[in-house]
């Protein structure tokens, strides 16, 4: 209590302090008064009381120097003075503090915004309630796509029953495409997104409306009202936020369905689930009418307090394989398995690596830029000697002298600090506005308390890395020598400049490293462009059909027919088709197998399954191998046709041509009339699995929607408004969807790769820049300090050539060391990161010789400066000078 | 008690400098000697409690008397004394002190804490010898 009040107080008078140093000038000259009086009776002479006064007193300075150091805080004073003298200091400097200010900006702006990125994606909790209980349950061997990530209805109602470990079992419908249904109100019909989830998917989150209530019991019921919540960012954008929505009801493709609720900013269906996908709406999914449907659930579950991960894995694990898929149907078996992933290892657990490796990068730079400043702050050490030298002279310790230089870089640092910070909040706000990004939580990236922290942490860390070598040498300078010759001294300076080579080097070696990781990655990402996707996205665009009778296969066939005709009289369409899904984004799986044919278990594979039109194959640019395409009349009853793909016609018939083979497809017979070439479903970088195409006139099949892919030579927004009229002609209930290029797909699912190459590839060239300035100031600076030297030597009869190429070999000498270090660290570093790369080698030739050419020539530029500086040098001045 | 008395012992006023033959005095003890002249005397101006001291430590420490000021401040902080400008005797204006409810509790405590100690010393020094107790 005490302590508190007197650090209180110690405080107040340190603001204080010209008033209470008047009180306490008056305190002691009333002493000294009452002494001298004293004194003065005891009869000493006037000179004498006063003599006597002051001695007894011990010293008028030091009694007022005791009485400030108990009342005020002297280390704040210290610190002030320091703080005053460094801002004076680097205010005459403008030109080493405006790019030491810079470069630790960058630095430190960079790692502030990927540390937002690592710990938004990485650190931070899901944002919801107990996020570490919320599991996701896959298939164990996820390689048909979402169809292989997804249960049956049936399936997840008696999982939901039987198991002992989740509190609750939920589940989404996994199928639905961005703008699946029409919102029809005033004027056109509005595309919107609509995400059927199971009713207690919700409060199984732990995420509660906004507004109005969570789905009921009844809403779940067939036949029950049609209800429906909205996301807060639908509500604001569609209806200004006007919180009497709750209640009404709106009108989605014909169907009136009440509002009851809307969903809290914080929740981010896409973001969590599906990165880039923006959902407006949500319906209870109506769990009776979908058993027939197949497998169409995403399941996640929450699991009760204090059991783990491996309880509840192992009770799925007696659990799945015992559950049928269609109660009705026990016939249709069960084949379940389940592997329980945490949700928050589903979302970000593929990204894990590359963060980890992204961080470090930054962390690299980080580095480069301490090397980079304690270079700087060692020339202007230098340049000090003599200052520092006056100033021991004049009796401030070593101790207090390193503070000082500490006291400099911490300032340097905040100010970085600061800009950097600055730079951050934009870089952050421009990312979490990144749609086309597929990173997950990407919305929710914002500068937190943990960045601040972090900002914190590695300025201070910094400026001590930075600060401290140079600080420790300048204490330990040599008073006299510095005095006599301006620290000029001959030793002293040339240990200055291999502790100065010695931070250059490895600060070449580090941007070494940086530049093999960029360019490992950067022709990874080449390679995954120069994939053979199997389909050319380069010229085709597709368009989201509105086909409300599409459900019956000959009004299907009629409408499509009618569609792509119109659209191919289009001037500039070259081609155009339709498919339910396109490639890179939903998909499903069915199974297909040789009629009459047994199949080991395992042998078969889950068969990506898309009911197209003819001429979609054409459209979207994918080859047709062998046999035909699909025809309008490919509608037999009681024989459908197949396209397959090259994986299943070498599975399913191998060495056998599988042309007009009879295939079992979805429970009916398809004649195998095509084969194609693989298509890259998912993304470039994944194999190709098994794909099979079916004719859209088939009444066996039945599509997930309607895609319209034209093929064009012309830009895709000079045809969208022509598309739209002519799908307007037809259906004038087709709502203003949005006219895409295929390109923009394949960029979706490349995203998170150029995105990681691309900020990788900046902190390597930032890294290249602060090398080249780095040999640039050592370089420089050994001129400057030589030119006596070399003016000696050009008066002596040395060439400019020779004294150019002596510079320039001094600065190959540097960059060489630092390039066999670094090449050795990549070595080291590029294995780490080989489960990153795509048909790259980690010790990939082509990437370690651009990185060592492209240090070279930078240093070279970077050497040649000071070079030519040298070669101009006039002897007569140089040796005038001094 | 105790903690107080450890923040006592360890302010940083060399209160007193031992001369010739002179005692020196422990760290903080300062502090105590201003705090029982106070309570003896009543409302004192730093001089007085000065040459106080040295009158009734009969010289055996010589005081340097500015570093009661480090001291006044230290208490003051601390809520034990009060301070306040007023006139001397002799018509001079002065800084006037004056010990609180709460310095004469932490007197009495340190008091009791500083008998407690001189005792065990005094047995400790009366050792015999033999290390039994004289």
């Amino acid at each position: 209590m005490t302590g508190l009040r007197r650090t209180l107080k110690r405080v107040r008078a340190f603001w204080n302090k010209p008033a209470l140093d008047a009180e306490l000038e008056a305190e002691l000259a009333a002493h000294l008064e009452f002494a001298i009086e004293e004194n003065l009776e005891r009869e000493l002479t006037p000179e004498e009381a006063r003599r006597v006064a002051l001695a007894n007193l011990g010293g008028m300075e030091l009694a007022k120097e005791q009485q400030r150091e108990a009342r005020g805080l002297m280390t704040l004073d210290i610190l002030i003075h320091d703080l005053k003298y460094t801002l004076r200091t680097l205010a005459r400097d403008r030109g080493f503090t405006a790019v030491a200010v810079l470069i630790l900006a960058l630095g430190i702006g960079a790692n502030i915004a990927v540390f937002s990125v690592v710990n938004t994606l990485l650190l931070r909790p899901l944002p919801f309630p107990g996020s570490e209980q919320l599991v996701r349950i896959l298939e164990k061997d996820p390689k048909g796509g979402e169809s292989s990530m997804t249960y049956s209805t049936d399936a997840m109602q008696e999982f939901q029953a039987k198991n002992r470990s989740f509190q609750q079992v939920t589940g989404y419908f996994a199928f639905s495409g961005s703008d699946n249904v029409k919102l029809m109100g005033n004027g056109q019909p509005q595309p919107v997104t609509g995400l059927m989830v199971a009713g207690n998917f919700f409060p199984t989150l732990g995420v509660e409306p906004l507004l109005g209530r969570q789905f009921s019991a009844e809403d779940c019921l067939k036949n029950s009202r049609p209800v429906t919540m909205m996301s807060y960012a639908f509500w604001k954008r569609r209806y200004g936020a006007n919180p009497g929505i709750v209640g009404q009801t709106i009108d989605l493709d014909g169907t009136q369905m009440t509002v009851v609720g809307v969903l809290p900013n914080t929740f981010d269906f896409g973001s969590v689930f599906s990165p880039g996908k923006k959902v407006d709406l949500y319906a209870p999914a109506i769990l009776g009418e979908m058993e027939d449907e197949g497998n169409t659930m995403a399941l996640v579950g929450r699991l009760k307090p204090g059991v783990t991960l491996a309880q509840a894995q192992s009770e799925a694990d007696s659990i799945f394989p015992t559950l049928l898929s269609n109660w009705k149907h026990p016939e249709y078996g069960h084949n379940y398995t389940a592997n329980l992933l945490g949700l928050k290892d589903y979302v970000s657990g593929k990204l894990r690596q590359s963060l980890i490796v992204l961080w470090c990068a930054v962390g690299m730079i980080l580095l480069i830029v301490c090397v980079n400043l304690s270079n700087l702050l060692l020339a202007r050490a230098a340049a000090r000697g003599k200052e520092f030298a006056l100033r021991t002279a004049l009796g401030a310790g070593r101790g207090r002298i390193v503070r000082q230089l500490l006291t400099e870089s911490l300032v340097l640092s905040g100010a970085g600090a600061i800009l950097g910070l600055g730079m951050a909040f934009a870089i952050v706000a421009w990312l979490a506005h990144q749609g086309s990004i597929a990173l997950p939580l990407l919305g929710s990236l914002r500068i937190d308390g943990a960045a601040l922290g972090w900002t914190l942490l590695i300025a201070v860390t910094t400026s001590i890395l930075f600060g401290l070598a140079p600080g420790l040498r300048m204490g330990r300078g040599n008073l006299q020598a510095a005095l006599k010759d301006g620290g000029r001294g001959a030793s002293d300076g040339r240990s200055h400049e291999r502790m100065r080579a010695a931070l250059v080097i490895s600060e070449v070696g580090l941007a070494c490293v940086l530049l093999v990781g960029a360019g490992l990655l950067l022709r990874s990402f080449l390679h995954v462009l120069d994939v053979d996707l199997g389909f050319e996205p380069s010229h085709s665009a597709a368009i989201s059909v509105d086909c409300n009778d599409c459900r019956d296969a000959v009004k299907r066939g009629v409408i499509w027919r009618q569609v792509i005709q119109r659209v191919e009289q289009i001037p500039g369409v070259e081609a155009a088709g339709i498919t339910d899904n396109l490639p890179m984004s939903v998909n499903r799986s069915w199974g297909i197998q040789a009629k009459g044919h047994t199949y080991r278990k395992g042998e078969l594979a889950d068969t990506f399954v898309y009911v197209v039109s003819p001429g979609y194959l054409k459209s979207i640019g994918m080859r047709l191998l062998k046999g035909r395409d699909i025809r309008w009349e490919d509608n037999d009853k009681t024989q459908a046709v197949v396209v397959i793909n090259e994986t299943i016609a070498r599975h399913l018939w191998p060495g056998e041509d599988p042309v007009g083979r009879i295939a079992e497809v979805g429970g009916a017979d398809a004649q195998v009339i095509g084969v194609v070439a693989d298509v890259h479903e998912t993304n470039a970088e994944t194999e190709a699995g098994w794909q099979m195409y079916l004719s859209a006139t088939a009444p066996q099949y039945g599509p997930e929607g309607a895609n319209l892919v034209v093929r064009t030579k012309l830009p895709p927004a000079a045809l969208a408004s022509g598309v739209t009229r002519v799908l307007r002609e037809i259906n004038p209930g087709q709502p203003a969807n949005e006219f895409r290029p295929i390109q923009t797909l394949v960029d979706h699912a490349s995203s998170p790769r150029r995105f990681f190459m691309m900020l990788v590839g900046a902190f390597a060239g930032l890294g290249l820049l602060l090398a080249a300035l780095g040999i640039y100031g050592v370089i420089s600076y050994s001129v400057t300090q030589r030119t006596q030297e070399i003016g000696i030597r050009m008066a002596l009869g040395s060439s400019t050539g020779r004294v150019q190429r002596d510079v320039l070999g001094k600065t190959l000498r540097l960059a060489v060391a630092g390039i066999v270090l670094g090449s050795v660290a990549s070595l080291a570093v590029a294995r780490l990161i080989a489960s990153l790369l795509f048909a790259t080698s980690p010790w990939d030739a082509g990437t370690f010789a651009g990185m060592a050419v492209a240090l070279l020539a930078v240093a070279l530029v970077s050497g040649y400066i000071p070079a030519r500086r040298a070669s101009r040098i006039d002897p007569l001045v140089a040796l005038r000078d001094n | 008690m105790p903690h107080d008395f450890v923040a006592f012992l360890c302010g940083n006023a060399t209160g007193v400098i031992a001369g010739m033959g002179k005692l020196d005095l422990l760290q903080g003890t300062l502090d105590l000697m201003v705090l029982k002249t106070l309570a003896a005397m009543g409302p004192q101006h730093g001089y007085g409690i000065a040459r106080r001291i040295e009158q009734v430590s009969g010289n055996e420490v010589l005081l340097n008397q500015g570093t009661i000021y480090a001291s006044l401040v230290r208490l003051e902080q601390r809520g034990w004394i009060e301070s306040s400008w007023g006139v001397s005797d002799n018509n001079r204006k002065a800084k006037f002190y004056a010990i609180t409810a709460d310095g004469r509790k932490q007197l009495a405590a340190d008091a009791r804490y500083w008998e407690r100690l001189t005792g065990v010393m005094e047995k400790v020094l009366a050792m015999s010898n033999e290390g039994g107790p004289a």
